[in-house]
């Protein structure tokens, strides 16, 4: 892979790298007193670690021009296994803390092993982590096809795919060691949040500089939301963040905000990202993986249009929804509320255009796992936004809020909509990157879908279940006018409930393994002969026969 | 530029873009989205003409409807206690005998004991009452300090070695840990105290029982008596029959004598109101059963 970059990026990657390297060593022998050190070490590690990537192909020789007449992939390829392995490790930490609910005694007696500090591990493996990765990689694909463009250098996606990793590195090893802002979505310490500001800015210019390159004359849906993705959470991240250390040899910070405001914030950045990482992002990728692999054209451009827009538009104002009931104060929550119903229209209008773009393709819907993926996350996706769109009325909220109906709701949308368009993009790309005719196995990819679909249901059914009961526990009144159960009640009616999320969560999680398992088959495998059906655009300069094949 | 073309399957114009071999169908659109867009749009105007909604400085609109939720659940809670108050002015009145005696106030005091007992008590007694390694059982009528009202609206009240002034106290010396005995006479005092309440134990371990008895008599029966049938003055367990906080095996009576025992339980009286700590020593008393 390095000898892939011309050798003026060999010497950018070397240098910074090696400013990589020096950063961490700085964090380690200064923050030896502290667990920035800790940090420290592991920056410093990961560095020397791309040193002796970077020095391994360093006197390559320079690589042939003809490199700028296919797009480049390699970053994609790399994010892709990457996102695969980040899947089962986030899955498993999830489905640990779900037994760990189930059966709170089933744990080590060790601070790292603790509920507390396993559960920001599984969001942020599973959201950041594995989705990141896996928004990373598939905008790079669809940036270069959809603009028909390669990237403008080959170093820039390496820095963004490296630089985010070691940013999920830092961040999940981090919690284990009781480092975190308490910021839920957003627990990284300040350090960790600059890193990234540094990695999503680059990322951002990436794909900009990839659109000013496009020979296509518009520019289409699927990077209006890529783009939207990148810019938001870039600011996002940016606001909520803001925190003063308490030196800077220290991994502690406080935020900038405090009180109603420092929750509003936060929560204002934590529906965002919902928004923008969550949903945003993904319907960049339904936009381009859908109708590519049904081969067919999107069912309304208008619709688009206005889906976006709205989104866009609608769900900046949302965030309160998130704090109905609390010190904010009530017209804020009025705001988030209406705001919230209306959200729902946009939502709906791209789930249906995901789902109307499938007219004519049913009966491939029938017979290929990887479009079915797709088709029942922009199910999972309508059906999450209409329960969002529920719950964020107040009425309901007072129900739902504090239970486990808000869990059930965070994985119809996770589960659902989130994991299951990746696994559809992912099985739809991996052939056609690795030149093979098609998975190692599509009865393997139909066993996946079987155990995610089986396994979001009885999650999602179960939660819902578990929830509304523990909400109605909590508000029934006896006749003399106390409440009527005690809060272990609650947990004595939700057992049952638990176990059955951790089976549905373990099939889920199962069913990655596989996935993982047929990737992997499909990479290893011998290279056959590119499918003949369906050809990719042509590059500008490219001569016909070398094109890549499509997927 | 660009030419639309026919989808012959929707009959609609594509826009004549295309990407990587994606196309768009320029279909316009659905009267629904419109109408759904418009309604929920209307809802939210007419909600926030009748609801506190927009900031206007330093204050907000107020709404039409002069809904506020504070002041709601204040005069919610206001009113919520009222009605309580019918039967609770009526529990913190009276005395014990007589709530007792009245069948639908220990209705309220199950109802409201059961969720007190939950909440504040089951942590350790359990949610049966019967207690666990280290807590004794409520649900027998086996007292540590007594089983009238009093005595026991007390113990809730200051606790148990809680470091409140009027709260009980009570201390085993850890004998072995501190050498006031030897491991043999902490060994023989264990069987003794087994045989207490197992009368196999006196008879295959006689001589070590009989040792026992001697340390026993020598260092035990201030507080335990000298029959071992414990002192509630003193809160001092009774040794004689089945019921153990601690456990009846070896390990567990010998772990005691070893490292004594120092359990604890918390003061209530500045958690619960008095009037809740009443309801729970009633429901406490309702729930003990003799074995
Ligand atoms: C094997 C599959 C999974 C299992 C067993 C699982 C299990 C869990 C459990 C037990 C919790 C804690 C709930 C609580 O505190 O009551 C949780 C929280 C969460 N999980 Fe998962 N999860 C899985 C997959 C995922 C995926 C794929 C995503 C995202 C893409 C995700 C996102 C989240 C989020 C955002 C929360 C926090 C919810 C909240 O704060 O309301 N999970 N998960
Ligand atoms: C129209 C769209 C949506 C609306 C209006 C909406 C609304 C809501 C509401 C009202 C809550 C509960 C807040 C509370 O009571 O604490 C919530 C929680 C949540 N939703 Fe959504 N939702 C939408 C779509 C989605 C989607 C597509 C996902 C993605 C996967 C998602 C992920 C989450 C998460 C992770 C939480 C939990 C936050 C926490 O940790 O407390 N939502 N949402």
């Amino acid at each position: 892979m390095v000898s892939e970059l011309t050798v003026a990026e060999r010497e950018r990657a070397m240098g910074i790298t090696g400013l990589l390297a020096l950063c961490g060593m700085i964090m380690a022998i200064g923050g030896s007193n502290d667990p920035l050190g800790v940090h420290g070490f592991i920056v410093l590690l990961f560095a020397v670690a791309m040193l002796f990537v970077v020095a391994s192909g360093y006197f390559a020789p320079e690589p042939p021009e003809s490199r700028l007449q296919s797009y480049y992939d390699s970053p994609t390829k790399a994010g892709i296994v990457i996102a695969m392995v980040w899947a089962v490790f986030g899955m498993f930490i999830g489905d640990w803390v779900a037994w760990l609910l189930a059966y709170p005694e089933l744990t080590f007696d060790a601070a790292w092993a603790s509920f507390g500090r396993l559960r920001p591990v599984h969001t942020t493996g599973v959201i950041f982590a594995f989705g990141g990765n896996a928004l990373i990689a598939t905008s790079f694909h669809v940036m270069q096809r959809t603009s028909r463009a390669r990237m403008p250098d080959q170093f820039s996606p390496w820095f963004v795919l490296m630089g985010y990793n070691l940013f999920c590195i830092l961040a999940i090893s981090g919690y284990f060691i009781g480092i975190t802002q308490s910021k839920e979505y957003a627990e990284p310490e300040w350090y960790a949040d600059v890193w990234l500001v540094i990695v999503w800015v680059t990322y951002f210019i990436l794909y900009i500089r990839t659109l000013m390159r496009r020979k296509e004359p518009h520019i289409y849906v699927a990077n209006w939301y890529y783009l939207a993705f990148i810019l938001v959470v870039a600011i996002l991240h940016i606001v909520n963040g803001l925190a003063v250390p308490v030196s800077f040899l220290s991994a502690k910070s406080y935020s900038l905000f405090s009180g109603v405001q420092d929750a509003m914030t936060q929560w204002w950045y934590g529906h965002n990202a919902v928004a923008f990482f969550l949903t945003a992002g993904f319907l960049g990728m339904l936009y381009y993986y859908l109708p590519k692999r049904a081969e067919r054209p999107i069912y309304s451009y208008r619709m688009s249009i206005v889906g976006f827009w709205g989104i866009t538009f609608f769900y900046m104002w949302a965030g309160s929804h998130h704090l109905h009931f609390t010190a904010l104060p009530q017209w804020v929550q009025t705001l988030g509320m209406t705001f919230s119903l209306t959200l729902l229209v946009p939502s709906w209008i791209a789930a249906a255009n995901a789902l109307l773009t499938l007219n004519g393709a049913w009966d491939k819907v029938r017979d290929d796992a990887t479009l079915r993926f797709m088709m029942i996350a922009a199910v999972f996706y309508g059906l999450s936004t209409f329960e969002g769109s529920f719950m964020a009325i107040r009425a309901v909220n007072s129900l739902s809020h504090y239970t486990d109906w808000t869990v059930g709701h965070v994985h119809a949308g996770a589960l659902g909509w989130v994991a299951m368009i990746i696994f559809g993009a992912f099985y739809a790309t991996v052939p056609s990157l690795w030149k093979r005719k098609r998975m190692y196995s599509p009865a393997l990819v139909e066993v996946h879908f079987w155990l995610a679909l089986a396994g979001t249901l009885v999650y999602v059914f179960a939660m819902w279940n578990s929830g509304i009961i523990q909400g109605l526990m909590w508000r029934t009144y006896t006749e003399s006018g106390t409440l009527a159960y005690s809060f272990t009640d609650t947990l004595v009616a939700m057992h049952p409930y638990y176990i059955a999320r951790a089976v549905g969560g373990l099939l889920f999680l199962l069913g990655a393994i596989v996935g993982c398992y047929n990737i992997w088959m499909t990479i290893r495998h011998d290279a056959e002969a590119p499918r003949a059906t369906g050809q990719e655009t042509p590059l500008p300069a490219a001569p016909a026969p070398s094109l890549q094949p499509a997927e | 530029m660009s030419v639309g073309e026919r989808d012959p399957l929707t009959g609609h114009m594509t826009t004549g873009h295309e990407w990587n071999g994606i196309k768009e169908l320029n279909t316009p659109v659905p009267w629904p989205v419109w109408f759904f867009l418009i309604a929920t749009a209307l809802f939210g105007i007419v909600y926030w003409v009748l609801m506190p909604a927009w900031p206007t400085g330093r204050s907000y609109t107020k709404g039409l409807l002069g809904a506020d939720a504070r002041s709601a659940v204040t005069e919610k809670v206001k009113q919520a206690q009222l009605e309580r108050s019918e039967w609770t002015r009526r529990i913190a009145g009276l005395d014990y005998a007589a709530i007792q005696a009245d069948p639908q106030l220990m209705q309220a005091v199950r109802e409201r004991g059961h969720v007190l007992f939950g909440d504040n008590c089951a942590a350790c007694h359990g949610a049966n009452a019967k207690g666990g390694p280290g807590y004794p059982d409520l649900a027998d009528t086996d007292w540590l300090w007594g089983g009238t009202p009093d005595a026991i609206a007390h113990t809730i009240a200051y606790g148990v070695n809680s470091g409140h002034p009027e709260g009980r106290v009570s201390q085993m010396l850890a004998f072995g840990r501190d050498q006031i005995l030897t491991n043999d006479q902490v060994l023989a005092v264990t069987d003794y105290v087994r045989s207490l309440s197992d009368p196999a134990v006196a008879k295959r371990a006689a001589r070590s029982v009989a040792a026992g008895k001697a340390v026993f008599d020598a260092n035990c029966t201030v507080c335990h008596g000298d029959d071992g049938r414990g002192s509630q003055a003193l809160g001092a367990p009774n040794l004689t029959d089945k019921a153990w906080i601690f456990g009846g095996d070896i390990s567990a009576i010998y772990t005691s004598i070893h490292n004594g025992r120092q359990g604890q339980m918390p003061a209530w009286n500045e958690r619960l109101s008095d009037t809740d700590r009443k309801i729970l020593t009633l429901y406490v008393l309702d729930r003990a059963v003799a074995k």
